[in-house]
């Protein structure tokens, strides 16, 4: 059975000039010990889907309709305090700046402590051993003599392994990470990614993976969901989504990227931009921006369908009306 | 030296250096016996532009790449070394008045970040136009519109969106208008220090295909700096890595990704995750960069290197020339690699 179960979750903002929806109907499964990896522009609603998920959507914002289930259990409705107990418990959250995720006054084994002793029935002798055997799992040299440092004593890579190691502290069963590698170098991106990769198959933790780095997702992932205007556009096993992408949409996100391993005269553009929540077209969002868009994609929305290898929103792939790919 | 003739580059840096003090106050320095501490942002950097190509320089956070760019278009002072501009001497000309302004008008810059680089109280004509009445290039109300719309049009814009304020563009619209400002005086080198990195995939091609239809329009030559090898790829002619305020390699776009010779250029390639190698594990690299005001002695790469050995540690690598390449490396000289 999946691990987490988002279905059919909508996500507004009410307003002054009326309401915005930033999630349109977000449906997909992640089974344990599995990355799934979720790309779009900025402003997809990349981020809002992680922080609906793990309860910390800001006001205005809130989930109005479908639900969130974790491990067959619903936590979309629990009042703060539950919430607040399943979050670091079953959810670890790993965010894009690891200094503004770490507490500057306490020491790093301090804040690992108190978390593991939180959510777990240990002694605090106990808790410092397993502080010390996150640390050391997470690459850091020399981890119990690093333990009693505080973050501005680590570097910008080490400090996102204590924040990994923190998201670990409590063995969630689910991570959600938040573009933690774009604030890095690639030598050190690397080393994350590794590190991610591996605590997660080891622990058999699912995981969430937001980014916009598609080289990142290619070389993580399983699954790869790609969000356009606040809807999952196309979502499928990672190779087939990235080199035989069915949505128009992924097509040319795919032909944007500069590839290190070719040399390219032009680069294909998708011209125009994303359209603002308060302007987002009728049917099909991507319609104003799409080379093969028809009459029915300016009139109708469409939703995942069967699309080969991957499930795309496209009309392009409605088996009913024939065939127009 | 490249092998194939050229005409004189437009751009020679010599030796480039940039030094800054980052003591602790006199006070501090007297009262607790502190040392100076200097910074070696740059650190003997040398080159040459030739006109109308593009030179990219790359490097992790901190490796003095954007010093490099503060240097050549005269925000900063060299400590050491000198550039040559069209032959004449560019940091001679930037003390003079009439040397500065001439500079000016032929050397532009367009920054990282569309949202900070644009004044948000200014309409988009003012912001194109500062340059053109700066210089004295218009005169009158007419002729600074037609320039404007002229040069809002050759970036992908409509002229009739120099009546809007930036806040009113999306983030790649808004870098190009920086390029439009930027082109404004029709300077004959941009400098751009990393232009695309704060924009979507999808709006940075856009941005590079009109970068480089301008370059082939105007003849432009360009500095690029970036930390993303894919773009630099995209864009350059010639690629130079910088590690800790020096070059240690330099060479043809081909070249140095087809073959690159230096330890960190190759830990470079094989750190970035590639779209098409699905699920491949790769040997992770080991280390991170060294503390600059601190840096390693000898070759500054030997801690993370893995062909380092007693001299690396010991003596510090000249940027040599091996079959038409300029590699900074003991290892690659003596044959190891």
């Amino acid at each position: 059975m999946s691990l987490l179960q988002v279905q059919n979750l909508i996500v507004e903002f009410p307003g002054r000039r009326g309401t915005l929806r930033a999630l349109d109907d977000i449906s997909f499964e992640i089974a344990p010990g599995e990355i799934l990896g979720v790309v779009g522009e900025s402003g997809a609603g990349k981020s809002l889907t992680g922080a609906a998920i793990i309860g910390l959507l800001e006001p205005p914002g809130r989930i109005s309709s479908g639900q969130v289930l974790l491990e067959g259990a619903r936590i979309d409705n629990l009042p703060y305090e539950q919430m607040r107990r399943i979050r670091g418990r079953k959810i670890g959250a790993i965010f894009q700046d690891p200094l503004t995720s770490l507490n500057p006054l306490y020491t790093v084994g301090r804040q690992l402590v108190e978390t593991i002793l939180t959510h777990l029935p240990v002694t605090p002798q106990e808790a410092r051993r397993r502080a010390i055997g996150l640390l050391e799992d997470t690459g850091i040299p020399a981890a119990p003599q690093r333990i009693d440092h505080f973050p501005h004593q680590f570097s910008g890579g080490m400090r996102q392994r204590v924040v990994i190691a923190l998201a670990l502290a409590a063995e969630p069963r689910l991570i959600v990470a938040d573009e933690p590698t774009t604030a890095l170098d690639v030598s050190i991106q690397a080393q994350i990614i590794q590190l991610l990769k591996r605590v997660c198959r080891d622990r058999g933790a699912a995981v969430m993976l937001i980014t916009h780095d598609m080289g990142v997702i290619a070389e993580t992932c399983d699954r790869v969901a790609v969000m356009y205007a606040g809807r999952i556009a196309e979502s499928g096993p990672v190779h087939e989504v990235i080199n035989q992408p069915a949505h128009p949409y992924s097509m040319g996100l795919m032909a944007a990227i500069p590839d290190i391993t070719q040399d390219r005269e032009r680069l294909h553009q998708i011209d125009g931009s994303m359209p603002r929540l308060d302007a987002i077209p009728p049917g099909c969002a991507y319609n104003p921006r799409c080379p093969r868009a028809f009459a029915r994609c300016v009139a109708e929305r469409p939703d995942l369908m069967d699309a080969g290898a991957t499930r795309a929103a496209c009309w392009l792939h409605d088996a009913h009306a024939g065939a127009h790919a | 030296m490249s092998a194939i003739p050229q005409p004189a580059p437009l751009v020679q840096a010599h030796d480039l250096a940039k030094t800054f003090d980052v003591s602790p106050p006199w006070l501090n320095r007297v009262l607790e016996g502190k040392p100076r501490l200097l910074l070696h942002a740059v650190d003997g950097v040398s080159f040459d532009i030739a006109r109308g190509q593009t030179l990219a320089l790359v490097g992790e956070s901190g490796c003095g790449k954007s010093t490099v760019a503060r240097l050549l278009v005269g925000l900063y002072r060299p400590t050491r070394g000198g550039l040559q501009f069209d032959g004449q001497d560019a940091h001679a000309a930037f003390r003079t008045r009439e040397g500065h302004n001439t500079l000016r008008r032929r050397i532009q810059m367009i920054f990282q970040d569309p949202y900070a680089s644009l004044n948000p109280r200014w309409i988009v004509e003012d912001i194109v136009g500062e340059p053109l009445k700066e210089h004295g290039i218009v005169t009158d109300e007419a002729q600074l519109e037609a320039r404007v719309g002229a040069l809002l049009q050759s970036v992908g814009l409509a002229p009739q969106d120099m009546a809007k304020y930036p806040h009113q563009f999306s983030g790649g619209q808004r870098q190009r208008i920086s390029i439009a400002r930027a082109l404004a005086t029709q300077p004959d080198f941009l400098v751009c220090d990393e232009p695309t990195s704060a924009l979507d995939v999808s709006v940075q091609a856009q941005v590079l295909n009109i970068m480089k239809d301008l370059q082939r329009q105007h003849g432009l030559t360009y500095l690029f700096i970036s930390h993303n090898l894919a773009v630099v790829r995209h864009v350059s002619d010639q690629v130079g890595v910088m590690y800790l305020g020096r070059l240690v390699e330099l060479a043809g776009k081909n070249h140095l990704f087809d073959n690159p010779r230096h330890p960190y250029t190759r830990m470079l390639l094989d750190a970035i995750p590639k779209m098409h190698d699905i699920g491949r594990s790769r040997t992770p690299v080991s280390g991170e960069v060294p503390n600059p005001l601190n840096p390693p002695t000898g070759c500054t790469f030997h801690p993370r290197c893995p062909h380092a050995n007693a001299r690396c540690k010991a003596e510090r690598p000249a940027l040599l020339s091996f079959q038409g390449v300029k590699v900074a490396c003991h290892a690659v000289e003596e044959g190891r690699i």
